[in-house]
């Protein structure tokens, strides 16, 4: 029943705790204990469900990106109006000299 | 205080009219709305906010026009109420979520504008779940919106409010976002007309993007007719959005009443058996009857990949959605929970700021792009999605549309699928297919369940099909048992 | 356009001053370049440098919720030129969203091209005759600017001891092609000449102003080392904030230097980002690489896909100037001497003015003697080329000294006058050879002693007594005498009574 080709899901192992505290400080969320439990059995159940598309033959197919196909879709280079500044900072949690602040920042940029 | 709006003027329609002839002031109709909205709100939960001055002044502005001997448009005087992720200017836009909680935009969304060049008046934001996650607005961040129909049961979702403020008689019209089924689902449950145009027909500027190859930008209407008026309002190539449609389509209203004769329309045999109330099909059934007798001819249809719609929507819509959402990071706007540097601010400000459903959804959007799980994951839902989209050119060599419920129940009671987000996300089995491939698809109230409760049925469409989709509908209303006033 | 050159890479290798082995450095450059539009990538904000911070934004660039992106079509007319300037091939690209957090990421993700990226498989020839690689020229968004601050007064812009940051957002979303070269660099001095022939690219075909000085060119270099004749290339270290040539080359040179001494001492070299402090003039290390960054990148659903037609990039390259490594072929095509010879006077922009002298007949040796060495003046490039091919032919008829030639050329170039008017009002008559034999034999009359010297003497005798000789007779004939002719005279005298 199984195409061998299309098994990518299948060969998935299944996710693991870690991969979910992993997952979480990529995403930039902090667990608590029991979440990550919740949130381990949660993902696993759903990826678990999406392993029906192991029957479907999608070798050589190509991927669906954008529903309806456009290409070059342009504008020209001509300034336009920005924003009011002080409407932008007004929404702002933290600002100073007309800059957002933030705490520092310890870590490199990539 | 009367809860009737004055004068029988309950559809978009007939108020657009009278107030451009100048018989219906928009300022008395739009006080016999707010009336309604003051009576039921506080039961409904419909909006996140109410703009009755706003509104007021708008009103205001647009009988003055009239009294000018201006044109303000073909929603003249229409009162609307806007999902609460439509940008509106200077006006609170929350998504239901606390980390928006207060940020107001300093831009108005294409369709917002579009809305007010026609003449219509916003009354208020509406209830949603959290950034559009969820199928019954029990996810919302400011607490659930009622079903008008049974309080003690959801409305559906996300567009829950948008749905429910229609069908409360809060607005005669309302606008929702449909990414896997959060316009259609909704008018469904709450027994109104709710439509998923094609993706790129409508602007997506302004629109608080949860996943952007799925979201488009729909109408919920009382009648098929509003809900073609309003869409021919906000249709339309937009130079902001690098994925609007640049062809003009055309327009919906004049060829309403053309029928269905000699149309081909196909019930699609994987979504009308297993998973499906029998008197949700018992309803289906009902309505292609109702087209055929109308002139169409019914056959079997078969997407034999729609089933795996949900499979491949659950990874893409998170996936997306996880790189939408990464903005949220107290920053530049929003709240903001402070922490000594700024990574651990960011974590700190979007722990605190996200609900449960959307941490799931970023978490299983993450891992599916994560290296060494791409391929896997989001890879195979990329491919899966076009195998869809193949099934469906394949069914519409034969037919012009297609027919199946739009959810598989009529509406559950509050927490009954909370537990489980599996059992949540099945609901979406009928409508995600046509997300996945772009296309149009519409719900039409078409009676009652055994519950009583509404039961709408799903019409789809090639991309840029809405015109004969909205004959269908228009017969099948037609055609539609009277369901009687929506209890109080 | 050049590639029917035989190129051949010149072997750079340094010596270790601790073991003497021979080391070879691997250099491979990134740059980013911001492009010269009018607005940004996205939206139409002004891609403006200086201005007022946060005043250039808007909800696209600020990346505020329901914004979308439009592309550019200036960016990729851009980015298309640079590519074919590149000699890439340019190839239907996608965008993708790189996502990472960063507080001057107003998405905190960044549009780039990932996996199809607009350019591909180019070179660039630099004016030594080595050619380097190019992998791809994509185009991405640039970020905001953090400005790191300290309450204790002290800090400056450091971001390890700052108290808090502020950010600006003008530059968020300004067009940026990032080059990526290949690692075909052997030394800091070539990679110096490869930014600076990038940076001649990106001028002459007007893609960006490439002032690193204001970071619209911006460099990071990939370097490693291995044993000259082992196959197998050492850990790279990322080097930044390579913010001058200058800081280029000696930045490559001692981080290649740092890591011989590691492994000659048995260390192994760690995979990091490394920073140049220019002051101090060394590298200090960064972040770790070690545990591999996940960016998730996928393909970017708020645009489309671009596919320049066969025609734009016909137009692209119809429109294309003449860049330095040709302008140097046809120089050097035009004198009849090596490219590698004329790369200053393709830098200094007078190639134009080189060749057509040539073509109008001028003597091509002494054209490029002019342009090289007289020429380094304002206005230079507008003389008519006619006029410096019939200066130099005055010359090679021995109507004008060389002397004389430099200072009619440089009141050509003030007045736009033809040489023959110039030296006639200069009073520059051409002294035939019997008057200046004449001169000659007097001189040497005058200064017997000096002159038997001149003739018996070794040859660093000989060398002084030629320039005491030379000085006497151009102040006998007031400089109108030929430096070379009267030593070939005087060689003739001396032979004959030798
Ligand atoms: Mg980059
Ligand atoms: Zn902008």
């Amino acid at each position: 029943m199984s195409d061998p080709h299309s098994s990518a899901v299948a060969d998935a192992a299944p996710i693991t705790r870690d991969d979910v505290v992993h997952v979480a400080r990529l995403a930039r969320l902090a667990l608590s204990e029991t979440e990550i439990e919740r949130f381990t059995g949660q993902l696993a159940a759903i990826l678990d469900h999406a392993r029906d598309v192991e029957s479907l033959d999608v070798e050589g197919v190509p991927p669906m990106s954008h529903p309806f196909p456009l290409v070059n879709v342009l504008r020209d280079d001509v300034v336009g109006p920005c924003v009011d500044r002080d409407e932008v900072l007004a929404m702002a949690p933290a600002v100073e000299d007309g800059r957002f602040r933030v705490p520092p920042i310890l870590g490199e940029e990539p | 205080m009367s809860a009737t709006p004055n004068d029988g003027l309950t559809t978009a329609a007939s108020i657009a009219r009278a107030v451009r002839a100048g018989a219906a002031s928009a300022r008395e109709v739009l006080e016999g709305y707010l009336a309604t909205i003051e009576g039921r709100e506080p039961e409904i939960h419909a909006f996140n906010l109410v703009l009755a001055d706003e509104a007021r002044a708008v009103a205001d502005e647009i009988d003055r026009r009239v009294a000018a001997g201006d044109d303000p448009g073909p929603l003249a005087g229409v009162p609307i109420a806007l999902k609460d992720n439509l940008c509106t200017r200077g006006i609170p836009t929350t998504c239901s979520s606390k980390i928006l909680e207060g940020w107001c935009p300093p831009y108005d969304a294409t369709v917002v504008q579009k809305l007010a060049a026609a003449g219509a008046v916003s009354v208020g934001k509406t209830n949603l779940d959290e950034f559009a996650m969820g199928s019954s607005t029990e996810n919302s961040a400011f607490g659930p919106t009622r079903n008008p129909h049974d309080t003690g049961r959801v409305p559906g979702g996300s567009s829950g409010g948008s749905a429910a403020a229609v069908a409360a008689g809060f607005a005669p019209v309302s606008l929702g976002s449909d990414t896997g089924g959060s316009i259609r689902q909704p008018a469904s449950l709450c027994g109104v007309v709710g439509v998923k145009p094609t993706y790129g027909l409508v602007s997506r500027y302004g629109l608080v993007a949860f996943a952007s190859s799925l979201d488009q930008i729909g109408p919920f209407a009382g009648t098929v007719e509003d809900a073609a008026i309003l869409l021919d309002v906000i249709a339309g190539h937009d130079p902001r959005d690098s994925t609007s449609i640049p062809q003009a389509a055309a327009p919906v209203a004049p060829t309403l009443h053309d029928g269905v004769e000699g149309l081909r329309i196909g019930l699609i045999a994987e979504l009308a058996g297993e998973g499906m109330a029998s008197d949700v099909l018992g309803r289906l059934h009902a309505a292609a009857a109702a087209l055929e007798a109308a002139g169409a001819k019914i056959g079997e249809a078969s997407i034999p990949a729609a089933t795996y719609g949900l499979s491949a929507y659950y990874l893409i819509a998170p996936a997306e959605a996880s790189s939408n959402l990464a903005r949220y990071d107290g920053v530049r706007y929003g709240e903001r929970v402070d922490a000594p540097i700024t990574g651990e601010m960011m974590e700190a400000t979007r722990t605190a700021g996200f609900g449960d459903e959307v941490k799931r959804r970023i978490m299983l959007g993450t891992y599916a792009l994560s290296a060494g799980y791409y391929d896997a994951y989001y890879g195979k839902a990329l491919k899966v999605r076009t195998l869809i989209a193949r099934d469906f050119d394949v069914a519409y060599e034969q037919f012009d549309l297609l027919l199946s419920p739009t959810s598989p129940t009529t509406a559950f009671r509050f927490g009954e699928k909370t537990a489980d987000p599996l059992t949540m996300y099945l609901n979406d089995v009928c409508t995600i297919p046509t997300n996945l491939a772009g296309h149009a698809a519409m719900s039409v109230p078409f009676g009652v369940g055994d519950d009583g409760m509404p039961i709408g049925v799903q019409i789809l469409a090639p991309a840029l099909g809405e015109v004969p989709m909205f004959r269908a509908a228009a017969v099948l209303e037609a055609a539609a048992p009277t369901t009687g006033e929506v209890s109080a | 356009m050049t590639d029917v050159q035989d190129k051949t890479e010149p072997k750079v290798t340094v010596t270790s001053p601790t073991t003497g082995d021979e080391w070879e450095i691997v250099v491979g450059l990134e740059v980013h370049c911001e492009l010269a539009t009018a607005t940004k990538l996205f939206c139409s904000c002004p891609n403006q440098f200086g201005d007022e911070p946060n005043t250039n934004v808007c909800p696209v660039c600020l990346g505020l919720p329901g914004s979308l992106p439009v592309l550019n079509h200036m960016v990729v007319e851009y980015a298309m030129t640079l590519g074919r300037a590149l000699e890439c091939s340019v190839e239907p690209s996608v965008f993708a969203r790189k996502n990472y957090f960063y507080p001057d990421m107003p998405k905190d993700y960044q549009v780039s091209q990932f996996d199809r990226p607009i350019n591909v498989d180019g070179f660039i020839d630099l004016a030594d005759g080595s050619r380097v690689g190019i992998e791809r020229a994509h185009i991405e968004e640039d970020t905001g600017k953090n400005m790191h601050k300290s309450t204790g007064g002290g800090g400056g812009n450091r971001i390890h001891d700052a108290d808090y940051s502020l950010i600006d957002y003008n530059r968020a979303g300004v067009p940026l092609v990032e080059i990526v070269g290949r690692p075909d660099i052997r030394s800091g001095e070539q990679a110096k000449a490869y930014v600076d022939e990038l940076r001649a690219i990106l001028l002459a075909t007007g893609v960006s102003d490439a002032k690193m000085e204001e970071g619209s060119m911006r460099c990071d270099a990939n370097v490693s080392v291995r044993r000259v004749g082992d196959p197998v290339l050492g850990k790279r270290c990322e080097v930044k904030n390579l913010n001058s040539l200058r800081s280029i080359g000696r930045a490559i040179d001692h981080e290649a230097l740092r890591q011989i001494d590691l492994l000659e001492s048995g260390e192994t070299v760690k995979q990091e980002t490394r920073h140049w402090d220019e002051e101090k003039g060394r590298t200090r290390s960064g972040r770790s690489k070690e545990e591999a960054e996940d960016y998730r990148y996928f393909q970017e659903p708020d645009l489309v896909p671009l596919e320049p037609s066969a025609e734009w990039i016909a137009a692209i390259d119809a429109a294309m100037p003449l860049l330095p490594a040709a302008r140097r072929v046809r120089l050097g095509a035009a004198a009849g001497v090596d490219p590698t010879a004329v790369a200053l006077h393709v830098e200094r922009g007078l190639d134009d003015l080189a060749v057509a002298a040539i073509e109008a007949g001028g003597d091509p040796a002494r054209v490029l003697t002019h342009v090289e060495h007289n020429l380094a003046v304002t206005g230079a490039a507008a003389l008519a080329p006619e006029l410096l091919a019939q200066l130099v032919t005055l010359e090679l008829e021995g109507k004008l000294t060389a002397t004389q030639g430099k200072t009619v050329l440089a009141d050509m170039v003030a007045t736009g006058r033809d040489p023959e008017t110039i030296a006639a009002e200069l009073g520059f008559e051409a002294m035939d050879t019997s008057a200046l034999e004449a001169t000659i034999d007097e001189i040497i009359a005058a200064n017997a002693d000096d002159w038997s010297e001149f003739v018996t003497g070794d040859d660093k005798k000989r060398g002084k007594l030629t320039g005491f000789f030379v000085g006497q007779i151009m102040k006998a004939t007031k400089g109108q005498a030929d430096g070379k002719i009267v030593t070939a005279i005087l060689n003739e005298r001396r032979a004959a009574a030798g």
